[in-house]
């Protein structure tokens, strides 16, 4: 499949069309999309009708940066009309009357949004496995998860039915599944992104990016996405970084600093391919450091509680009174209680419960409170060592992509896969997750690069040094 | 009300005032009263899944202007969640401020000369408006309720007074007069029976000098007169049960209008545990120095600084005068007084009119020019109109606006000039000559005779006062 950026080429130069794309897109995912369960929905009509605007734009003269793109949309960013279920059967039958910034900002670049893909039950996982409307398959071994929560949006680029997703990343659910999936994926700087039409699992750590198979498509996309949104309060007050112009910036001259807990108990295997990773940065130009930075161990503990609490309150709203589902009751709380035990699934609720116990009186203190306490130690160890390299290497995650019904059983081992991302959202940071080298059954591995607040553009052009080294691109 | 026994009613009061933004709190939908139910609303009023929160700057204004009036610390400040389950609530949660409100430690000057301290005044947001359809009215029972979510998102201002009131004439007081500073401020209309300004009050009973005692707490009062009733209702309760032997379980209490008492909503084991925790999804709300100076050299004056105004314009001001002046203050009619004292004409006439005329026809006020009402007075003070004939001219004004010398002229008050009335009163002196004499020689009850005489007439119209100046001249 073609790049976003040759296909928004060819459809600016008009030898190409978006509606020509499109249907190259449509016919891939009409083909692909029952086996692998990338799309909960797909967007015909729509995107039809997106596309033909992007023909008569481009027609009139306009030039866009996605033209005729065709880019697949988490289900838990809303659109306007288009069912946005976040994989819960509580909203199941909800269309949104309003539509993402994020996803406006795609259509107004020329992208057409093709569909919604699969997720984790309100993003609330590691392998889509939670989604009440059946698991997401790795488009790589069918056997095998896609990873999560955005492992729809994940499996749809490296299924190539589009060459573009969006996923959002709360605790690595863009990283990990790239990870696993093979692709580029990007955690933005908190802030850099707008979150507004996102539906919130965790409103302090989550965050909006794309995946791509290269590194130029990731960063082409995050340019059309980022930059200040007033609908947003948390959004950073300043326009989109420059991105595509500087991915191969290259590393001359930049301190990398391998750190012991962002690869530490990983397979061997992925822990090699980090080493090989960090060869190649020092063979471009880089200054590679060794830090360990006890910090980030606490990380895990610290998520599953500041995560949990926020869900608990983001999600009180799906209570059958307005819009979604609703199970009749006696009266209003028999209501509530029927519709949330009917509407969520088991690690929704199980991740609400403990959300509910950090918050409440009494045991405030001793874990939300404390679990604040940490991502504040957190921030400073990060700031710390960013004095002392401008980037952080490790790796995405412990394994590649596991088998379906592995961890199920296991919370613990299941939350594990996010140890050594969670860290960057905690920080409100950025990092990018680029594949580099491969394991077990030849699946990829994904190396992750993290950078302070702003510092995309760094990360991006670090990870294009790795591609190339990669042999990708 | 004194309470037996010894006994002394400690009350704090909190005051929910809606703000008079054209916006609500966090999103761009009209704060409007009154429009088709669900009409203003949008996905951040609805709460739907993905919206998010924006402040209204002018909310952030408004409540500093109250903080300003309140003569309270402005600080920086931070928004948290309050979770609890409710239908006319769409996010399940209210945003709300919580340890660091960004009005803090003020207080307020009665105009008896107390002062009641304001530990907070704090931004947090409307919900939506139930009514529950059969059953008791109340949620539980009702066959179903109907939510309107025009009021959800709406800004509020909560005002927390300190255990300060110690009775609830006081508490009444207060009340009038945070009500006089909201509506001064611009930041309220102070409407409460539409429910733009509601008070919840916290009463507890103690021995003189001794610690205080448990408190409950009575909901959503929407009357200075229930405010009062409630409270009053409350402390004597709570006599009676110590009284007796009992002990007062802290609670929260509903005030049934009706029957004219308290009962219990909840107890302090069945309060909800609201799990507050900062809202992630605004940031700190700091305003800076420069704004709050705009904000403070914005303010207008307060209702005390302009009764003192006016009562600076009378002369031997009775406590009839003293309370016209509360009304034309909380009226915000001051400018019909101060007009009419700057034309040199009657200021005690003036207020009279504008604490009893104007305030009967407030609702058209707008048609009333202050030009209009000093013509009037002053017609009134040259005997042109009598007091009766004046009150109706402005009654005319208030009505339908025009002219005051046309309206006396077409209601026929302007045969009563001097001319007129002089053939009157030379003619009834002629009819009753041995009253007139008796008169002449200085049996002044006389006059009224011949007031009730031209009166019965003139249909009333003639003004006593004149009568008596031609029963002077003619003597």
């Amino acid at each position: 499949m073609k790049h976003a950026i040759d296909i928004a080429a060819a459809v600016n130069a008009k030898e190409s069309s978006a509606s020509a794309e499109l249907a190259t897109s449509l016919a891939v995912i009409a083909e692909k999309n029952e086996a692998i369960n990338a799309f909960l929905f797909v967007d015909t009509d729509g995107a039809k009708s997106f596309a033909a605007t992007v023909d008569e734009r481009i027609a009139k003269g306009e030039q866009l940066p996605l033209a005729g793109v065709p880019v697949a949309i988490k289900d838990n960013l809303c659109q306007t009309g288009v069912p946005t279920t976040c994989s819960s059967k509580i909203l199941a039958d909800w269309r949104p009357p309003y539509t993402a910034t994020v996803v406006e900002r795609l259509i107004a670049a020329g992208a057409i949004p093709v569909g919604k893909t699969n997720l984790d039950e309100f993003a609330m996982g590691s392998s889509t496995e939670t989604s009440a409307f059946g698991p997401t398959k790795n488009p790589l071994d069918l056997s095998r998860v896609p990873g999560g929560s955005s492992g729809g949006s994940a499996a749809a680029v490296a299924a190539e039915m589009t060459p573009i997703s969006l996923g959002s990343d709360t605790g690595g659910s863009i990283r990990q599944p790239a990870a696993l999936c093979g692709l580029v994926g990007i955690k933005p700087t908190y802030g850099l992104v707008s979150r507004y039409g996102l539906i919130a699992f965790a409103s302090s750590l989550d965050q909006v990016g794309p995946f791509a198979k290269t590194v130029t498509d990731a960063a082409l996309v995050l340019e059309v996405i980022a930059g200040h949104d007033p609908m947003d309060s948390t959004s950073l007050p300043e326009p989109a970084p420059s991105l595509v112009a500087h991915v191969n910036d290259g590393v001359v001259g930049k301190r990398i600093a391998l750190v012991k807990e962002l690869y530490e108990g990983a397979d061997e295997e992925v822990v090699a391919s980090v080493k090989n990773a960090v060869a190649a940065l020092e063979a471009a130009g880089a200054t590679i450091i060794e830090l360990s930075i006890p910090e980030l161990r606490l990380g895990l503990s610290a998520y599953y509680l500041i995560a949990p609490a926020e869900a608990s309150s983001n999600l009180a709203r799906y209570d059958g009174v307005r819009f979604g589902l609703r199970e009749e009751g006696d009266d209003v709380t028999e209501m509530y209680e029927a519709t949330r035990t009917a509407g969520f699934g088991a690690e929704v609720k199980r991740r609400i419960m403990l959300g509910t116990y950090a918050l409440s009186a009494g045991y405030f203190d001793a874990y939300y409170g404390q679990a604040l306490k940490v991502r504040t130690q957190m921030i400073k160890a990060f700031a710390k060592a960013y004095e002392q390299a401008d980037m952080l290497i490790g790796a995405t995650t412990p394994t590649v992509a596991f088998e379906f019904g592995s961890k199920t059983s296991n919370p613990m081992a299941m939350y594990l896969s996010d140890v050594f991302t969670i860290p960057t959202n905690l920080a409100g940071d950025a990092a990018v997750s680029v594949p580099f080298g491969t394991g077990e059954n030849n699946l990829p591995i994904g190396v992750q690069i993290l950078g302070p607040g702003r510092s995309e553009a760094t990360l991006l052009a670090a990870a294009r040094v790795l591609e190339i080294a990669d042999g990708r691109a | 009300m004194t309470l037996p026994n010894g006994w002394e009613m400690v009350v704090g009061l909190e005051v929910h005032s809606e703000l008079k933004t054209a916006t609500k709190m966090f999103c761009g939908c009209a704060n409007s009263f009154g429009s088709e139910p669900n009409t203003n609303v949008c996905p951040v009023c609805l709460g739907l899944p993905g919206s998010l929160p924006v402040l209204n700057q002018m909310a952030v204004e408004l409540a500093m202007a109250i903080g300003v009036a309140l003569h309270c610390t402005i600080a920086p400040s931070t928004f948290h969640r309050k979770n609890y389950f409710y239908p006319d609530m769409p996010k399940d949660f209210q945003i709300s401020q919580y340890d660091l409100p960004i009005n803090s430690r003020g207080y307020l000057d009665l105009p008896d000369g107390t002062q009641v301290s304001v530990e907070r005044a704090h931004l947090e947001e409307d919900t939506g408006k139930s009514t529950h359809l059969g059953g008791s009215g109340r949620i539980h029972g009702a066959d179903h309720s109907l939510v309107d979510y025009n009021r959800s998102g709406v800004p509020l201002v909560e005002i927390v007074s300190g255990p300060d009131i110690r009775s609830s004439a006081q508490a009444r007081a207060y009340a009038s007069e945070l009500r006089g500073i909201l509506i001064a401020t611009g930041a309220s209309d102070g409407r409460m029976e539409e429910g733009s300004m509601r008070i919840d009050a916290n009463v507890s009973v103690r021995k003189a000098g001794a610690p205080f005692g448990t408190r409950c707490e009575i909901k959503n009062l929407n009357s200075l007169r229930s405010l009062q009733r409630a409270i009053d209702y409350e402390a004597l309760r709570q006599t009676e049960v110590l009284d007796e032997g009992g002990t007062i379980r802290q609670e929260t209490r509903h005030w049934d209008e009706n029957r004219g008492e308290t009962s219990t909503m909840r107890t302090k084991e069945e309060a909800e545990d609201y799990r507050y925790f900062r809202e992630p999804d605004l940031v700190e709300l700091d305003p800076d120095q420069a704004w709050q100076d705009r904000v403070r050299a914005a303010l207008p004056p307060m209702p005390a600084a302009r009764r003192a105004r006016l009562e600076g314009l009378v002369s031997d001001l009775s406590d009839a005068q003293r309370d016209a002046i509360g009304t034309v203050v909380e009226l915000d009619l001051d400018h019909f007084v101060i007009a009419a004292s700057e034309a040199k004409a009657d200021v005690s006439v003036a207020l009279a009119r504008s604490a009893n005329e104007i305030a009967a026809g407030i609702e058209h006020v707008d048609k009333l020019s202050v030009e209009n009402f000093v013509t009037t007075v002053a017609m009134e003070q040259k005997g042109e109109l009598s007091a009766t004939q004046a009150k109706k001219v402005l009654g005319v004004l208030l009505e339908s606006g025009g002219d005051p010398g046309a309206i006396a002229k077409s209601l026929g008050f302007e045969q009563l000039g001097e001319g007129a009335l002089g053939e009157l009163v030379a003619t009834c002196i002629e009819e009753n000559p041995s009253e007139w004499a008796r008169y002449r020689e200085g049996d002044e009850k006389l006059s009224q005779f011949f007031i009730g005489l031209i009166m019965k007439l003139t249909k009333g119209q003639a003004n006593g006062k004149a009568v008596i100046a031609e029963l002077q001249r003619r003597k």
